[in-house]
């Protein structure tokens, strides 16, 4: 990959293969959201049971969209992903560690990278025992094929979301393990994500201070807003932004944060543009009808403020200059985390998918400082 | 104060129907007989419970009957002390919500008669906008027709939260009857609850359903652009009511690089959605999601990248504001003229340039 001198940033920031760049002087990349896929689904059969392997064989994934191989918006490009990350040995790409590595992780420079599995992963399933058996898989196989293998990388663990007490246990199980940076939910839910069926999760996230990510998809059985199923992949693409407005609205507002005081989520792959108007709303909507919600002791942007991050991928962009650094300026610039969705086609590059004008100072707390101080690294 | 809002035009109203006997007084006998032998009640929904503290504002819940009930009573709440020139009647009386589709068509003949005869007539200040069974379009179209001779019904209204997104070709009939008359598309807060309102099920207070509604603009916005409405119906303009308003730029900047990277999906849309929206799209501006404080308005403003986008509303009788606060503090001379009578006047053909000054 031919990566030029930066343009996005002021000159202090340089790209990892820029002239006179050490490993001292370079930025610093840790990144929030690296999609993993096994390179056939018989990856995942030494961690399934005969039992469930067989399932899966004889009934399949049968999630809430009713299709097979998963969603019934066809993608833009095969299986969404950038037409470079295809491995030439076969396979899906973000099977590859090799060529993650020569591909992304060394070109950019990246520190620390955050699995995130997503397809026939068992979240969402209808079957909750398959749902769970599933997910447990997919965690041991992330830590056999990307984890251990390259320290760079850190798991996430993907619970079965539907059941709070089984998603409960499976980060009981993985909770200690400093491979797995967060505990992994779409944002899709089959009810609102601050309902109490799904309270033992972030009991369990908050005892091991892991973060919970919300990455945006998942199948709930309901059109993206009340306003029905729209036609298009150009509109669910961009309803991703509405499901997050979705999870962070009933998470505030059912309570979570007051009850979990500790708990950090993270919203990934939805924008982050959109965070502030719903802060405004909520607050405009809490002080008239605060009646209803007596178990809020603080204002909805006080929640949001402490707890919510938001990934910057894929980047806001305006025709105006300076209007997305006003956007990040009012969520706060300790909010935003950088994500690549490697290997996905609307990929970011830390260095070239910054709004112009962003300070350096800004994009390496972006880039890395945020980070730290978000996942248990 | 009162002489800075002289002339405008109140593009969000509510007349509130205030029981089922006035609907019946203007429905078929076989309806009206309908209404006694079956003991309906009435279609008031929970998208404004009638004690919530948002549907009402306190000042305007006193007096019998309400000022929300009749035409004296918005006249001497807001048309006369402020001298607005015009009005817009939107009557959110929730014909959507019945499963009924012939019902539903019979209550919306009602309601909009109601309007006529108890608002329109009574005031000549006052416009309205067609109340629709969605639930058909066939029927919509029919009623559209009833009344679209009337000049003093200006637009279609639609709920935000419908079975089907607004912009796919089961509503087209709507569109093609609203182009040939003239008649601006209304698309308001509020659902028929037939989905939903959020994409993870139903939440579970009423903040968050209204909350929500914001959500659904959404998804309509990008379904009236996507399913490519404007280019078919290139004069059409739609109003987005009671929307929240500043949720539609991060919207909008989504929409548009979604549409850079994948319209080959939908090559009718020759043009950046951005485009489509300045063309077609406007805006009231109760509630106006904004913070306390922190951010300049100018700058929030700006985010809209048009000064022609924003509709002036008090949204009465809902409680978004305090005394006559109807506007964001801190809108300059020039902008506040063209969102209180300009932009209103283009986005609505049917004013047709006529107003009280």
């Amino acid at each position: 990959m031919q990566l030029d001198a930066p343009f996005t940033t002021d000159a202090e920031t340089l790209d990892a293969h820029a002239p006179g760049v050490t490993k001292s002087n370079r930025l610093a990349v840790i990144d929030g959201d690296i999609h993993p896929a096994w390179r056939k689904p018989e990856d995942l059969k030494p961690y399934l049971s005969k039992y469930w392997w067989d399932h899966l064989q004889t009934y399949g994934s049968r999630r809430k969209n009713g299709s097979v191989y998963g969603e019934p918006y066809p993608k833009s490009a095969p299986l969404a992903c950038r037409r470079d990350a295809w491995p030439e040995e076969g396979g899906r790409p973000g099977s590859s560690l090799a060529l993650m590595q020569k591909q992304y992780l060394d070109a950019c420079g990246v520190e620390v990278g955050i699995l995130g599995p997503l397809g026939a992963t068992g979240q969402g399933d209808f079957n909750l025992d398959f749902s769970a058996a599933m997910c447990r898989a997919v965690n041991e196989w992330q830590l056999d094929t990307f984890a251990r293998p390259e320290k760079r990388l850190k798991a996430s663990i993907v619970v079965p979301y539907e059941d709070g007490a089984a998603s409960a246990a499976e980060i009981e199980r993985c909770g200690a393990d400093p491979h797995f940076a967060q505990v992994f939910v779409l944002t899709r839910s089959s009810e609102p994500i601050g309902s109490r069926r799904y309270w033992p999760i972030f009991a369990a996230a908050e005892r091991y201070g892991l973060p919970v990510g919300f990455h945006v998809f998942g199948t709930s059985g309901h059109p993206v807003s009340g306003a029905g199923w729209p036609s298009y992949y150009v509109e669910e693409g961009a309803g991703h932004s509405t499901s997050c407005q979705t999870a962070v609205t009933s998470l505030v507002i059912e309570g979570v944060f007051e009850r979990f005081p500790k708990l950090k989520v993270v919203m990934v792959e939805g924008g982050f543009a959109w965070l502030a108007p719903l802060a405004w709303r909520l607050d405009k909507l809490h002080e008239r009808m605060h009646g209803e919600v007596p178990h809020l002791k603080r204002r909805p942007s006080e929640y949001i403020r402490e707890h919510v991050y938001v990934t910057t991928q894929p980047m806001e962009e305006s025709d105006v200059r300076g209007q997305v650094l006003d956007l990040m300026e009012w969520i706060g610039w300790d909010r935003l985390l950088f994500a690549s969705d490697y290997p996905h086609w609307d990929f970011d590059d830390p260095f070239r998918a910054f709004p112009v004008g962003l300070k350096a100072e800004r994009h390496r707390q972006i880039c890395a400082e945020n980070g730290r101080s978000v996942y248990r690294l | 104060m009162s002489g800075d809002w002289v002339g405008a035009i109140d593009c969000d109203m509510h007349p509130r129907v205030p029981n089922i006997a006035a609907l019946r007084a203007h429905m078929s006998e076989y309806w009206s007989d309908t209404v006694e032998l079956r003991g309906i009640e009435g279609f008031d929904t929970i998208a404004y419970p009638a004690n919530a503290p948002l549907t009402v504002r306190p000042d305007w819940r006193e007096g019998k009957p309400r000022p929300d009930e009749h035409a004296a009573g918005y006249a001497k709440a807001m048309l006369d002390p402020h001298k607005f020139g015009l009005a817009i009647c939107n009557c959110l009386y929730a014909v959507q919500i019945i499963r009924d589709e012939y019902m539903a068509a019979a209550f919306a003949t009602a309601v909009n008669a109601w309007v006529k005869t108890e608002w329109l007539d009574k005031d000549a200040r006052l416009r309205a906008s067609i109340v629709v069974p969605a639930q058909n379009p066939e029927l919509a179209v029919e009623e559209i027709e009833r009344w679209a001779p009337d000049s003093r019904f200006v637009q279609i209204l639609f709920l935000v939260g419908g079975e089907q997104p607004l912009g796919q070709s089961r509503f087209w009939p709507i569109y093609r009857a609203a182009e040939k008359h003239g008649l601006t598309i209304g698309i308001h807060a509020g659902s028929n609850y037939l989905h939903a309102v959020t994409g993870s099920g139903w939440p579970s207070y009423y903040l968050e359903d209204y909350a929500a509604q914001s959500l659904a603009f959404h998804t309509q916005l990008g379904s009236l652009i996507s399913e490519g409405v404007f280019v078919k119906f290139p004069k059409l303009k739609a109003v987005l009511i009671e929307s929240g308003v500043t949720w539609i730029a991060p919207y909008l900047w989504r929409l548009t690089k979604f549409w850079r990277g994948v319209r080959n999906e939908v090559p009718w849309i020759d043009r950046s959605p951005l485009e489509f929206v300045r063309d077609h799209i406007r805006l009231t501006i109760q509630p106006f999601d904004a913070p306390a404080a922190g951010v300049e308005i100018s700058r929030l403003m700006d985010l809209m990248q048009s000064d022609e986008m924003l509709l002036f509303a008090s949204d009465f009788p809902h409680w978004q504001f305090d005394g006559d606060a109807m506007l964001p503090a801190g809108i300059d001379a020039s902008l506040r003229k063209k969102i209180l009578i300009d932009n209103p006047l283009a986005a609505y053909p049917r004013l047709g340039g006529r107003h009280a000054t």
